[in-house]
């Protein structure tokens, strides 16, 4: 088991956000975390990245990372971690980079900031190689521009990037595809699972697309109010849903053409 | 700003200093007392016939129609010539350089003692926020901005040059330990204002996307700091920055009196109590054309620092 959450309470100060969570992900796997807005689905991939905002916690319950005890993690430890182990892409990843500075110098300082052995040189190549990886022509182009340069598209791609340049075992995705047109949508997902394919990174997807949850997933969550209403393998939640609110879930997607395109 | 931009905002100043001047110019007239008689006399209630009250009229073209008064001192400062200051007995331009080394000096000293203290302070009560230092800041800001600041230069005169008698009490001069208390005046009212600005601008931009991002990358919260977030957060301030610097270089009035500086904020007092009309008039065209230029080059820099701004490649 890559990650395993259990019985996990987070709250704000003192107010319960999310209660009970279970997660377990392997080697490889993809996971969507499907619900409505402020069900707890950002909130969760966050208390297993160590970034909640604020007075975030965690209450309850437990992570394990590797078989690693998260929740004994220093500051200095999760730092180690994120970026390295576990990456985050996140809605608009152009919006997570400095607007002032080209994304080539950004590129570089991060990868020095995990290892400094590595030479502005090197790290140059490393950052224009995954660029290439993610089918972003002119890498060369890429580093030189600013974030704000760049379409939507070709932004999300420069995160997935930097996201996988480290190639870690856990790459979290907060609404990788809502801020994008539906082409580019259907294009970064193909991107997420080739680097799933490629590298055997485990992906946790938060999305509130049931369409796009059921074409890449392994695994599909689905949270209501901060409580996760149903989880299992993706035919399990489809095909044979348990409970009403993911029935209803389901019975919203639209059909055209008398096809109904969850599955 | 692209160079079509550059030459219109040139037209603009142009234009504000034609009108600036033109409503100094008949403020200057429209106030009560007569300039030629002030000149005859000065303040003193002395007899002055009216034959020779008419002949310095004459003399100085006051007879004239307003407007007309207007477009003769217009050629004559187009030639760079802003007329004779009857007051210092001088041309007015060469009172204005004259002045100028002390305001100069006094701004950017007194910009540099607050951003010297400004902005370490503002940065610290930031990433410290609700800590004991950001709450003593707090209050020291608040009791800064309420201070006035020609009381705060007596204080500061009293302590240092009665009580100490580290500084000297008698100015007129420009020298390193007559522009202290001066500087530091003017620096504790601007270092309040901007500490409270740099922390909020500071705070802005801990809460902005690309903190959270570069946090998920596993960067420093050093590098967080000083590598990202104090650029961005600097860009609203150089507004601020060119704003007290164009107010400064104008010269500050009330402290150049209380210290007795030998700069154009003082110059511009005399001037008004002397009706010197002439002065006056070339001190308020100074002070606008400061201001402006001042703005003009922070927009400019704006271009060169925030790449947004640019023009798409």
């Amino acid at each position: 088991m890559l990650l395993e959450i259990k019985d996990l309470d987070i709250s704000y100060g003192d107010k319960l956000t999310v209660t009970g969570a279970n997660v377990e992900l392997d080697k490889g796997e993809i996971l969507s975390i499907v619900g409505e807005s402020g069900s707890g689905k950002t909130t969760i991939i966050r208390a297993a990245m160590g970034c909640l905002p604020g007075a975030g916690h965690v209450s309850k319950g437990s992570i394990t990372f590797e078989g690693r005890d998260m929740l004994k993690n220093t500051k200095e430890d999760w730092r180690k971690l994120s970026g390295t182990e576990m990456s985050m892409i996140f809605q608009d990843s152009g919006n997570m980079i400095n607007p002032i500075r080209r994304i080539g110098v950004q590129f570089i300082d991060y990868i020095q900031a995990h290892d400094s052995s590595k030479s502005k040189d090197q790290a140059y190549k490393m950052a224009t190689a995954m660029l290439t990886n993610v089918r972003l022509p002119n890498p060369d182009n890429i580093m030189n521009s600013y974030p704000f340069e760049l379409s939507g598209g070709m932004r999300q791609r420069v995160g997935i990037a930097m996201a996988m340049v480290f190639q870690p075992k856990i790459l979290m995705a907060d609404e990788p595809t809502s801020a994008l047109d539906v082409t580019t949508q259907a294009q970064i997902i193909r991107q997420i699972i080739d680097v799933r394919d490629q590298f055997g990174v485990a992906v946790i997807i938060v999305t509130h697309n049931l369409g796009v949850a059921s074409y890449m997933s392994d695994k599909i969550m689905v949270m209501k109010g901060g409580r996760v209403e149903e989880s299992g393998s993706r035919y399990e939640v489809l095909s044979n849903p348990q409970t009403d609110y993911t029935k209803s879930l389901l019975a919203a997607v639209p059909v055209i053409g008398g096809k109904c395109y969850y599955e | 700003m692209t160079k079509k931009q550059i030459l219109a905002r040139l037209g603009q100043i142009v234009l504000v200093l034609l009108g600036i001047s033109f409503i100094t110019f008949a403020l200057v007239m429209l106030a009560p007392g007569d300039v030629a008689r002030q000149m005859i006399a000065g303040n003193e209630d002395i007899i002055v016939s009216q034959a020779e009250i008419d002949a310095l009229r004459a003399e100085l073209g006051l007879d004239k129609p307003f407007f007309f008064q207007y477009l003769d001192w217009l050629g004559r400062a187009l030639q760079g010539n802003l007329g004779f200051s009857f007051m210092a007995k001088k041309p007015v331009v060469e009172e204005l350089f004259e002045r100028l080394p002390g305001t100069i000096l006094l701004s950017l000293a007194s910009l540099v003692m607050m951003m010297v203290v400004s902005i370490p302070m503002g940065i610290y009560s930031a990433v410290k926020r609700g800590g004991w230092i950001d709450n003593i800041v707090r209050a020291f800001t608040f009791m800064g901005v309420s201070m006035p600041g020609f009381w705060v230069g007596l204080m500061l005169l009293w302590i240092f040059g009665l009580k100490l008698d580290l500084l000297p009490i008698v100015g007129g001069t420009i020298g390193v330990d007559t522009i202290i208390l001066p500087a530091a005046t003017l620096a504790i009212a601007m270092a309040s204002k901007y500490t409270r600005q740099v922390r909020t601008a500071i705070l802005e931009e801990l809460g902005q996307d690309y903190v959270v991002g570069a946090r998920a990358r596993g960067m420093s919260e050093s590098h967080i700091l000083w590598k990202e977030v104090l650029p961005n957060a600097m860009l609203p301030l150089i507004t601020l920055l060119g704003l007290s610097l164009g107010s400064l270089l104008g010269g500050a009035a009330v402290i150049e009196m209380v210290f007795s500086w030998p700069g154009l904020g003082r110059l511009a007092i005399e001037a008004i109590t002397y009706r010197d009309f002439q002065l006056v008039q070339g001190v308020v065209v100074w002070i606008a054309l400061m201001y402006m230029v001042i703005n003009l080059i922070v927009d400019l820099s704006y271009n060169y620092l925030d790449p947004r701004l640019r023009k798409v490649r």
